[in-house]
């Protein structure tokens, strides 16, 4: 298909979502993400049973962490999709990328930038 | 294993305010696996800490270390060259580890960074309930192998209150009673009949309400 998707995305390649963490995805923030999004596959189709449900509490611990110390729970978000359906993949990221950019820089990352100057 | 479970971040941030070093400090055994204080949590409150003061323009140090037991001095003894590099510690042990703490490190504030709650078994993750209150006279061979102290709100000792409904308890729907669960396993030991044996009047002052307890074991000094 050969489709095109924003450019600021990395992709981290997991073998399944239920190794995401909450660590992780506070470790990603805390190096300058503006945010993250952590697609698995459709819900009731995991190999493991219940990777991508446990992905999706670990994400909602992240929104919730995120709201209280300031930095904004929207940035996180849990997608759910077949790994057949590269359109949705790419409606996902430009979706985000819509939504990030909207929210502006991580705050993290400015005052990085002014502590470091 | 002794359950806790976390502080609200806003409850710890205050208890951290105008520090500017701080060693969050976990706990490898209870603490580990009741999920509320060990490497793991220590990695995540740590890393929330940072982005937070961050995000307020605060230069605040924030490291992370988690100690094999705090409740041992070999283990806590471990900290004694670090120690005077921070304003203050975050302890995510019990309340134990939190006043061993204290107490090895005169000089350095420790704050509690979690509530324990008490003695209790992991029924399935994510779910812990109460066993025992450590009453220090155990009676589990008279009661079935189930403690009234710990298991009945009333702590009796000599079968079910008047509130004890279809085998709940009268202070939540969802809460067995305690002595219905005595009966059930008497029952299915075949000992139903110790149920009309009546046990003697406990020895209060072994708990803590006879003050703080020691034990000295000379054999194994």
């Amino acid at each position: 298909m050969r489709l095109q998707y924003p450019s600021s995305i990395r992709i981290i390649c997991l073998p399944c979502t239920g190794k995401v963490d909450l660590i992780h995805i506070l470790r990603s923030f805390e190096k300058g993400a503006d945010g993250v999004y952590v697609v698995g596959c459709m819900e009731g189709s995991c190999q493991f049973t219940s990777g991508n449900l446990r992905a999706r509490k670990r994400v909602e611990q992240a929104r919730t962490l995120l709201n209280t110390i300031g930095i904004g729970g929207d940035r996180v978000q849990m997608y759910n999709l077949s790994s057949s359906e590269a359109p949705r993949f790419v409606e996902i990221a430009e979706e985000m990328t819509r939504k990030i950019l909207a929210l502006g820089p991580n705050p993290i990352k400015a005052v990085r930038k002014k502590m470091a100057a | 294993m002794i359950v806790a479970k976390q502080k609200p971040i806003e409850e710890i941030l205050e208890g951290l305010k105008g520090s500017g070093r701080v060693l969050v400090a976990g706990c490898n055994e209870c603490v580990t696996v009741c999920e509320s204080g060990g490497k793991k949590e220590v990695a995540i409150l740590a890393s929330a800490l940072r982005m937070y003061f961050m995000n307020q323009g605060k230069e605040v140090k924030i490291d992370e270390i988690t100690l094999e037991r705090q409740c041992d001095r070999e283990y806590v003894e471990e900290l004694r060259k670090l120690i005077d590099q921070y304003d203050v510690v975050l302890s995510l042990a019990c309340g134990v580890g939190v006043q061993f703490l204290a107490e090895t490190y005169m000089k350095t504030p420790v704050v509690p960074g979690v509530d324990t709650c008490f003695m209790g078994v992991t029924e399935q993750r994510g779910v812990w309930t109460e066993r025992c209150q450590g009453c220090g006279q155990c009676i589990l061979a008279r009661t079935g192998g189930i403690c009234p102290v710990s298991r009945c709100a009333k702590r009796l000792f000599n079968g079910p209150c008047g509130g004890s409904a279809r085998g709940k308890c009268e202070i939540d729907k969802d809460l067995d009673c305690g002595w219905q669960l005595i009966i059930n396993r008497l029952k299915e030991l075949g000992r139903i009949e110790d149920y009309e044996v009546l046990l003697p009047i406990k020895d209060w002052s072994k708990e803590r309400a006879g003050g703080p307890r020691k034990i000295v074991r000379e054999d194994v000094q």
